[in-house]
């Protein structure tokens, strides 16, 4: 059993190996083609060629738009726990947030009446959703451990019932005629649109690649060299002059803003939003999602946003044995992580510290039998 | 005084585990704390470097208090903690963890400096530079954590059971490095169970049972003090 698992592992390391060998020009080819790829993918002339890739259940393109908010997402909640390592288990709640923050100050159902234009909205709603974050993690980030998750828990219910019971957040009527992000054709029609799902797909992948640039910058820099001490050995970063509080609620405010950002994204896309948008599995399925990719590594985190939003809607409008899939999700992708957890706890592209913490701990393990 | 305690008492919840404790430590010296397991040893050391926040009492490096000041800034200050067995970074490379024990400097020159100093002091650090430290030995490891500490260019070195684990040939290695920092110029305070090899190195040392300070004296006289060989040196 242990010979079959060590096999598997190092045969993925190996390809890992042969990436990075591989020359800068080789990498960067690769990468534009992947990047060209995904821009291309929405459009129907291209995506019809790809056999089963499109969704036979529901709208490509629509489909598209989750996934990559979901891409979004596990980028950001990758910073939290994959590079700090600080469990949360309400980072939807920062979506909803951003989402509620464009809601309330741009729809004319509101209360407020700003009816401010989507665009002035974006930078408050990430502002708002760092200051929640920097709210929810003064008092928690002080202590370790499972404190931070159950608050964060407790967060993200928080929102939700106060999104479904308050008058000012609208319930299930939820707000309407929250306006698109601007832009015009040369025609004078709006480039975002009702109907189109593509230019926000695209938004969000530039979004996404802005981000994903940004994030790679800081964690090579000190601050990320601060995150990865703090991850695998909270005692030992502090007695290297780390300041770890602070840079922990760095981490939470960072990823929150993420999610803010995504929210806001969302909410100009679906011009509608309401209570019905923020269950609690959303928050799991991406924790899922970023350990399932290989936490600690943005590439995974991608990879498993994308795979894990991808096949949820895949499942749709297949039938065996007369039950639709979809109805079955939860499940399989619940056997997937339990398989995955044996085969391969680290992620299915791990970042190569972290695979050498897990290794650490299970030497630890050993030698404490 | 570089190291002044006075009267410091710490709890773990409702167990008292330090009960007014006062020690000093002179610029210069390697100042030893002896004790059984469990006598509070690295309890002693996780106040002095803050990572434990004490009850009462008072903490003084340089003349000031900092008995309330938090770790990372203990560290700028000149004191510099090697932790317990395995404190280092296991997913760091042995060079990635040495710079992280710079991580409060900005002088690059005298952080260049200061790791070439450490890989002479310990030539095996350089054959495995390139290694995660998770994969070093348990006495490789050590010597990282020793190193690392080292990097901080820190006044007061506390060094926390810088011996457990290892060999004896290692144990002796380990205590004629610790000797040479010492007399490069870098202030010791060191926790350590294995009194003898401790008790002959330092300048003075102390006896912790229980939480209390119960003896003090220079290493020598400690070395040759009968009750102390008995509890703690396995002479009758």
């Amino acid at each position: 059993m242990t010979t079959v698992l060590e096999r598997v592992r190092s045969g993925r390391e190996a390809a890992g190996e042969r990436w990075r060998g591989a020359p800068r020009w080789v990498r960067w080819a690769l990468l534009a083609a992947v990047i060209a790829f995904f821009y291309a993918l929405p459009n129907r002339e291209f995506y019809q060629y790809l056999g089963p890739i499109p969704t036979p259940g529901a709208n490509f393109t629509q489909v598209l738009f989750t996934v990559s908010i979901y891409v979004l997402l596990a980028v950001g909640l990758n910073i939290v726990v994959g590079f700090a390592g600080l469990l949360d288990l309400g980072y939807f709640g920062f979506f909803a947030v951003g989402a509620y923050t464009v809601a309330v100050l741009t729809s004319p159902s509101s209360n407020v009446k700003t009816l401010w234009p989507w665009l002035l909205v974006v930078p408050l709603a990430i502002g708002l959703t760092m200051l929640s974050g920097v709210m929810l993690g003064t008092p928690t980030l002080r202590l370790r451990g499972d404190y931070l998750a159950i608050v964060t828990l407790g967060f993200a219910e928080m929102i939700r019932i106060a999104a479904v019971s308050s008058e000012f957040l609208k319930g299930q009527r939820g707000f309407n005629q929250i306006p698109h992000p601007p832009g015009k054709y040369a025609d004078g029609k709006p480039f975002f649109g009702v109907l189109d799902a593509r230019p926000y797909y695209w938004l969000v992948l530039t979004l996404i690649i802005l981000v994903v640039i940004g994030v790679r910058n800081l964690t090579h820099s000190r601050v990320g060299r601060a995150w990865i001490s703090i991850r695998e050995d909270e005692d030992a970063a502090q007695l290297m002059g780390v300041p770890t509080f602070k840079f922990k609620l760095w981490a939470f405010a960072s990823g929150a803003a993420i999610a803010g950002l995504a929210g806001a994204l969302f909410a100009g896309k679906q011009n509608f939003v309401n209570s019905q948008n923020f269950e609690l599995l959303n928050s799991i399925i991406i924790l899922a999602a970023v350990i399932f990719g290989g936490s600690g590594n943005i590439v995974g985190a991608i990879v498993g946003g994308g795979l894990v939003a991808y096949m949820i809607e895949r499942f749709r409008g297949i039938e065996l044995f007369g039950v639709e899939l979809y109805e079955y999700r939860f499940l399989i992708f619940g056997l997937v992580l339990v398989v995955m957890m044996i085969f391969r706890p680290e992620g299915l592209i791990p970042n190569r510290r972290r695979a050498a913490e897990f290794k650490d701990r299970r030497k630890e393990v050993i030698v404490g039998e | 005084m570089l190291l002044e305690i006075d009267d410091v008492s710490l709890l773990y919840g409702r167990i008292q585990a330090l009960h007014g404790i006062s020690l000093t430590v002179a610029e210069g010296e390697i100042v030893a704390l002896i004790g059984a397991n469990g006598a509070g040893k690295s309890t002693t050391m996780r106040a002095i470097s803050g990572i434990r926040p004490i009850a009462s009492g008072r903490i003084r490096f340089e003349g000031e208090d900092i008995s309330k000041l938090r770790a990372d800034l203990r560290v700028r200050r000149g004191l510099c903690q090697a932790p317990e067995g395995r404190g280092i970074f296991p997913g760091m490379s042995v060079l990635e963890n040495l710079d992280m024990g710079a991580y409060t400097r900005r002088d690059r020159a005298g952080i260049a400096q200061d790791l070439s100093r450490v890989l002479d002091l310990f030539p095996r650090l350089a054959e495995r530079s390139k290694q995660a430290g998770g994969t070093l030995s348990g006495g490789e490891q050590q010597m990282l954590a020793v190193g690392r500490a080292l990097m901080s260019r820190p006044k007061l070195l506390l060094l926390d059971e810088p011996s457990m684990g290892l060999a004896p040939m290692l144990i002796q290695q380990i205590f004629d490095i610790i000797k040479e920092i010492n007399e490069q110029g870098t202030t010791i305070l060191l926790v350590e169970q294995n009194a003898q090899q401790a008790l002959a190195r330092a300048h003075r040392a102390y006896v912790l049972e229980t939480g209390r300070i119960v003896k003090s004296g220079t290493g020598a006289e400690l070395l040759h003090d009968p009750a102390v060989k008995e509890a703690y040196l396995g002479v009758a």
